[in-house]
């Protein structure tokens, strides 16, 4: 293991990936990134594999268009041969009530400023653009063609690949011990396999964020949250797009391997680390969905697990240097979604990281807003 | 085994060439090889190809088969209908 860095990044996640390569390709120096187990082993290989631009703030919206744009063409944009199973089959927000109509409606017009082609659809258009789907209580829905999937680990493994050409040191099986600091600055970071003497981290840590922050001293607002899902048998084309409703807090989408991948959020669901699945979140999500799309009834389940969401108390994330301590960064607390707007997250931060001007305001999303009482709440999350 | 085009994962149908290519790429763990080529994420969830896999881990690291933890069994047993999970107990 190399014994000094310019940066090193904690997490090797598909944020960490990405905030790496962009580090190393901005000319960052010596980067080296640490992963406690295996590549994409967190949040990221556990997550629903959707990209959505359809949101209520203007700047997750913003984020997620430039995302999906770098999504189009990723192997390409970093050289690498890695197929990343980027298809644009859409996203269908499902709404059962009027005021879920005037929140997507009021989104619909942010969406529409920043050229995001989604619209308003009636339940009968619902239908067309997904036929197994129920209409029974539904007022209408929003629809975007360009929304789509991505396979995690392959995206994470394409910044990984590209991250090795340009010399970054990446260390599988190597977990984070301490962040030793002098002064008010940070001086190396403490591992499993040895120290690494450095004066910038960025913490890239998902769910784990917290503690990494602790051992530097800082407090994140970033706390842990089990979200269970399953997949089932793969079958014939039957659903294109990604089937979202806040109302049964559920998504579902038939990924191009021809399995659906599906989840819920528990709206009573404790902080903590526990994965483990449970047989409530099977019965309930089979009830669930069946409820919206009523021929997966057919379908037979195969495997169910679960991860953490790095939950932020205005679900949205923290991209900054911390108040507290120079030079620490942190690139968490994405509120379940990281993975979709990663690809702009890992160039944010790297511009931030070398002090260069950033390529879209990302000021909301400073540390230090909680104390100053400036939450930045998305009204859109599951 | 020699004959590379072997089907190793009979779900995903995945052959011994594309596991040692993988092994080749550095990845000596079967999560890792799960996660990059599906192998044991069909129905039978890596019955047949789980110690198979480790064994070619443990072939090219030159651990021991004892050292190569097999991937993370996880729920349900086995498939299970989702029509079967409806109503439960709260309609009995």
């Amino acid at each position: 293991m190399i014994n000094a860095a310019d940066v090193v990044v904690i997490g090797g996640g598909v944020v960490g990936c990405s905030t790496a390569y962009n580090l190393a390709k901005l000319g960052a120096g010596k980067v080296a990134l640490l992963e406690k187990s295996y590549l994409a082993s967190g949040a990221t290989g556990r997550c629903g594999a959707g990209m959505r631009m359809q949101w209520g703030s203007e700047t997750n919206c913003l984020l997620s268009r430039e995302s999906v744009k770098m999504l189009s063409n990723l192997a390409e944009r970093l050289d690498v041969d890695v197929d990343i199973e980027f298809t644009q089959n859409g996203y269908l927000l499902l709404a059962y009530n009027k005021k879920m109509e005037d929140q997507f409606k009021k989104n619909l017009i942010v969406q529409k400023s920043l050229g995001i082609p989604a619209r308003w659809v009636s339940p009968e258009e619902s239908k067309e653009i997904a036929p197994i789907l129920s209409t029974k209580g539904l007022i209408g829905a929003t629809y975007c063609a360009e929304d789509g999937h991505c396979n995690p680990f392959k995206v994470t493994e394409a910044y990984a690949q590209a991250a090795r050409k340009l010399n970054v040191e990446i260390y599988t099986e190597t977990e984070v011990q301490g962040i030793v600091t002098k002064n008010g600055k940070i001086v190396a970071v403490r591992t499993s396999k040895g120290d690494i003497q450095t004066d910038t981290v960025v913490n890239a840590a998902g769910g784990y964020a917290k503690t990494v922050g602790r051992m530097a001293g800082i407090d994140l607002p970033i706390f842990p949250e089990r979200h269970e899902i399953l997949v089932t048998e793969p079958v014939e084309p039957l659903l294109g797009p990604m089937v979202m409703s806040f109302f049964h807090n559920l998504y579902c989408q038939q990924s191009p391997h021809g399995s659906f991948i599906m989840g819920i959020g528990h709206p009573n669901e404790p902080e903590g680390y526990d994965i483990r699945s449970s047989w409530q979140f099977l019965c309930d999500m089979a009830e669930r969905v069946v409820e919206i799309l009523p021929p997966l009834a057919g379908l037979n389940v195969v495997r169910q697990w679960a991860g953490l969401y790095d939950m932020c108390p205005d679900r949205t994330p923290i991209l900054g240097n911390s108040p507290q301590l120079s030079r620490f960064f942190t690139a968490a607390g994405f509120s379940g979604h990281g993975f979709m707007i990663s690809p702009i997250t890992g160039q944010l931060m790297a511009e931030m990281v070398l002090g260069k001007p950033t390529a879209f305001p990302i000021h909301m999303f400073d540390a230090g807003r909680f104390e100053r009482g400036e939450l930045f709440v998305e009204p859109s999350v599951v | 085994m020699s004959d590379d085009n072997t089907i190793i994962c009979r779900c995903e149908d995945i052959t011994l060439r594309e596991i040692r290519e993988q092994i080749a790429q550095g990845k000596h763990t079967s999560e890792e090889i799960k996660r990059a080529c599906r192998t044991g994420m069909g129905p039978c969830q890596g019955r047949t190809c789980g110690p198979l896999i480790a064994s070619e881990i443990a072939k090219a690291t030159g651990k021991s088969i004892a050292d190569i933890p097999l991937a993370k069994v996880r729920p349900s047993t086995g498939p299970i209908k989702m029509a079967a999970l409806l109503g439960g107990e709260k309609h009995d």
